[in-house]
């Protein structure tokens, strides 16, 4: 009976659905309307933000927030090269041991007070500081000295060359007038930051919204929307439902939404719906201390049996592209010659047969010594695109003859029960892919110990001296040979089979102007988003 | 009367201690850490960097003397500092919240029982009829359709398809530019779809449970008593009856009381309302002991509270009880 009714309920809604979206009449845009400062953006996050002393913060939603109030020295441009933020140029010195930084003159912070080098001492002090709860010390632990030889100039010395260094001036700026001998773990700036972007903190209501007005002195020119929402929508559904009555501009769509149910000409008569890849890859990692994954041809099989195509179709409805190595596809260090080991089941059982997996059991289960083929993967609780994943992989590697189970766990209980103890034979998971190419704490031997990252356990010397190489240099061109060279042995050697870079499928209202998609995303230009005059609704 | 009371009220003492004990036990036994939790699979944090954060929020220390010292801190009324990276007093972030989930919890309670007791002595009296048949089915869907779902689809006809309803949060955007009056009207559409949603299932349940009781009530000798005095069937039913079917009801609104402060975790997150489930689910997934226990402890004063009430209601509701306990 319950069902009965559930699928009327359902019929008509759906029905009505139809009926809706057909009504809407066609969009009346001119696209070549000019510029004009007015009208709010809504964007939505699905978590809370924690903090906005972006130092403290580990959540994702507190740096997207606190990334449009505060600047680095350096930032990523949309190509994500190292461009100038509050550093108006550097100099790094001819062995590489030290960068001067010269800031730009006339920087104000929101409440009127001139930026200057004191504040990035303040912001180097302040992280490095024992007492100061923030996961972001480690590269500047490596400063051997910082000086601040005049209101505009900013130096630090390191011990030996090290190309992360650049990149990791791009942490927020503090101010210090604010900040300076006192607790920053209690500081008001958590709630009502001061900073010096291109948008100003106004309000902040817990869990329903955040609201940052445009930054009218912005150094490089006031943004033309006025104001930037931030509303809190812990839903994905609920996010969706708010899109289509308007009461978000944009979000992230999941690839059902992007492929399924935004192709309505009603959908598209509003919103402009972008794909690029994501900075992320997913992969099949190996415990390789395990007796099973010990030999190199074992895992270039499982590789081979593995049709990533079909996974990327079938978990991904074809929103992503298939990888083999660590590094976002179309980056400079990604090594786009390099060929990867072709899906050929035949192959694969012609590997496995040399390795010693000849015989069948009466279930077509692969036997060495009497011990069939074997083994679980894990995966975290909450991903269904991971669930899928491995689902697909456990078909094709059953029809080469090998049993797989799968065990989906909770978060914590993975990290903490699992992961942490080495307590695991393969995992489906995912690494961010940051800008900057350094390898040294998911593949260096040296990271293998409990708690650390190269939680498989991959040591190969070659690898560990390419990894020092291409930090140790500033030299962009000997680093991309150092990297080539990494993604070689990597497919020779198959730690992980590497698997995808899902896309990135962000949606926006047409009303905003001016989006450049590029590989950074669309979100690296956003002050120069503008809404027609005659198309403002806020 | 009164030294039943008096005596109810000191055994409070040792079962709250209890209840912290044993919930600060069992948070402390699942799987991860507050820190863990906020830096795992950051490539950029040293193992020294994790034991500095495990110390700055005393995780270092033996779970015993947390727990002490969490107890010492909580005899003064000070529920601590919240492990989230802001580090706020735990109980600025449940006063931030607090007044949002009760009053939505007050109103879905007298909404659910306004109607669910009517609905359980309607459909007691007229049992069997095409109404009593009517509400079984209402009441079997309230139970089934679970509350996600029925929350999405409503949603889904009232504010995408229809557009008459917004769809989430309590205000719209720039509301507070409004004159008083459509402030609050605002706020009351807004509200419309979160307070059906958490009224319904529970509705299912109350009225059920009213109809038994007062099915049970009315073939009591009392009750033929009072019809055989010639008083009508409606003086008969809410008179005599009703007084008598309300007692069990009066325990199980005892039992809602807790529910006010907790809220409910899904309806909050699907209509975005930043109330206390929603808080309390972020909390346990950050692993924010300070902030969980804190709820819980609340949570905990409230429930023993809503028993003792009960029990006085119910004392008060039947003199017997007065004279057994005393």
């Amino acid at each position: 009976m319950n069902r009965w009714w559930a699928s009327c309920l359902l019929s008509l809604l759906l029905f009505s659905g139809c009926a809706a979206d057909s009504e809407q009449p066609p969009s009346t845009r001119n696209p070549a309307a000019p510029p004009a400062y007015g009208d709010s953006l809504i964007d939505s996050t699905i978590g809370e933000p924690t903090t906005l002393i972006p130092i403290l913060a580990s959540d994702s939603a507190s740096h997207e927030v606190a990334n449009l109030i505060y600047n680095g020295l350096v930032k990523y441009d949309k190509n994500l090269e190292l461009t100038g933020d509050l550093a108006e140029s550097w100099e790094i010195s001819r062995d590489g041991l030290s960068i001067t930084f010269h800031l730009r003159k006339g920087v104000k912070w929101h409440d009127g007070t001139e930026f200057s080098a004191r504040d990035v001492m303040y912001t180097y002090r302040v992280t490095i500081d024992p007492k100061t709860p923030t996961p972001y010390a480690e590269d500047f632990k490596q400063v051997k000295t910082a000086t601040a030889p005049d209101r505009y100039t900013f130096k630090v010395t390191y011990e030996k060359p090290f190309a992360p260094a650049l990149a990791s001036w791009g942490m927020n700026i503090l101010p210090s007038h604010l900040l300076e001998g006192k607790d920053l773990t209690k500081s008001p700036l958590s709630r009502k930051p001061i900073g010096t972007g291109p948008f100003v903190f106004k309000e902040w209501v817990a869990g329903q919204r955040i609201i940052l007005d445009a930054n009218k002195n912005y150094f490089e020119g006031r943004p033309y929307i006025n104001s930037y929402v931030y509303r809190i929508i812990p839903d994905n559904s609920t996010m969706y439902m708010e899109l289509k009555v308007g009461g978000i501009d944009m979000m992230n769509l999941s690839p059902v939404q992007f492929q399924r149910q935004t192709n309505t000409k009603a959908f598209l008569a509003r919103f402009a719906k972008y794909r690029y890849p994501a900075s992320s890859y997913v992969y099949l990692g190996y415990n390789l201390r395990h007796p099973l994954f010990s030999d190199k041809r074992v895992r270039q099989a499982i590789t081979a049996a593995i049709n990533k195509d079909e996974i990327i179709n079938g978990a991904l409805l074809g929103m992503g592209q298939a990888t083999h190595g660590p590094f976002k596809p179309g980056t400079w260090a990604c090594n786009q010659r390099q060929k990867d080991i072709p899906y050929d089941p035949e192959h694969a059982i012609k590997l496995l047969s040399e390795a010693g997996w000849k015989t069948r059991n009466s279930q077509g289960i692969l036997l060495k010594d009497g011990k069939p083929f074997q083994f679980t993967i894990l995966t975290n609780q909450g991903n269904d695109v991971r669930l899928k994943t491995a689902q697909i992989i456990q078909q094709r590697l059953k029809r080469i003859g090998i049993d797989v189970r799968i065990r989906v766990v909770e978060w914590a209980s993975l990290l903490s029960q699992f992961i942490d103890k080495g307590n695991f034979e393969a995992l489906v998971m995912g690494w961010t892919i940051t800008p900057d190419p350094d390898l040294y704490d998911v593949w260096h031997s040296s990271k293998t110990g409990p708690k650390e990252l190269n939680f498989v356990g991959y040591k190969n010397q070659e690898v560990d001296r390419l990894i020092e190489q291409g930090r140790s240099t500033f030299d962009q061109e000997k680093r991309k040979q150092c990297y080539y060279r990494i993604q070689e042995i990597l497919v020779e050697d198959q730690p992980y089979s590497f698997l995808y870079v899902p896309d990135a499928l962000p949606v926006v209202n047409l009303r905003f102007r001016g989006i450049e998609p590029a590989p950074a995303g669309i979100s690296h230009n956003l002050i120069k988003w503008y809404v027609p005059k005659m198309e403002q609704t806020h | 009367m009164y030294s039943y009371l008096l005596k109810r009220i000191l055994m409070l003492l040792p079962l709250m201690l209890g209840i912290t004990l044993i919930t600060f036990v069992v948070i402390h036994l699942a799987p991860g850490e507050p820190v863990e939790m906020q830096v795992a699979m950051n490539p950029k944090i040293s193992a020294k960097t994790r034991e500095k954060m495990r110390e700055f929020y005393g995780l270092d220390k033996p779970l015993h003397v947390q727990y002490v010292s969490w107890l010492n801190r909580l005899a003064r009324l000070d529920f601590g500092r919240s492990f989230a990276p802001d580090n706020r007093p735990v109980i600025d972030k449940i006063k931030e919240r607090l007044p949002i989930t009760i009053s939505l919890n007050v109103v879905a309670l007298i909404i659910e029982f306004g109607l669910a007791i009517p609905i359980g002595i309607l459909a007691a009296v007229y049992r069997n009829s095409l109404f009593d048949k009517g509400i079984t089915i209402f009441v079997f869907l309230g139970f089934a359709v679970p509350t996600f779902w029925l929350a999405l689809l409503l949603m889904y006809f009232f504010g995408v398809k229809l557009n008459w309803l917004p769809i989430s949060g309590l205000h719209s955007l720039g509301s507070d530019r409004l004159p008083f009056v459509q402030r609050l009207l605002d706020l009351a559409r807004h509200l419309v779809l979160p307070l059906t949603i958490a009224s319904f299932g529970s509705l299912a349940g109350v009225s059920r449970f009213m109809r038994s009781t007062m099915l049970e009530v009315i073939g009591q000798d009392y009750m033929t008593t009072a019809r055989a005095k010639g008083l009508s069937e409606r003086a008969v039913i809410l008179r005599h009856g009703l007084r008598n079917a309300l007692l069990p009801v009066i325990t199980l609104l005892g039992f809602s009381l807790p529910g006010l402060i907790g809220g409910s975790v899904i309806f909050e997150t699907i209509f975005a309302i930043p109330g206390m489930g929603q808080l309390f689910y972020m909390g346990v997934m950050a692993r924010d002991y300070p902030l969980v226990m804190g709820i819980l402890v609340i949570g905990a004063g409230l429930t023993l509270i809503g028993n003792l009430l009960a029990d006085i209601a119910y004392a008060f509701a039947d003199p017997r009880i007065r004279s057994v306990k005393n």
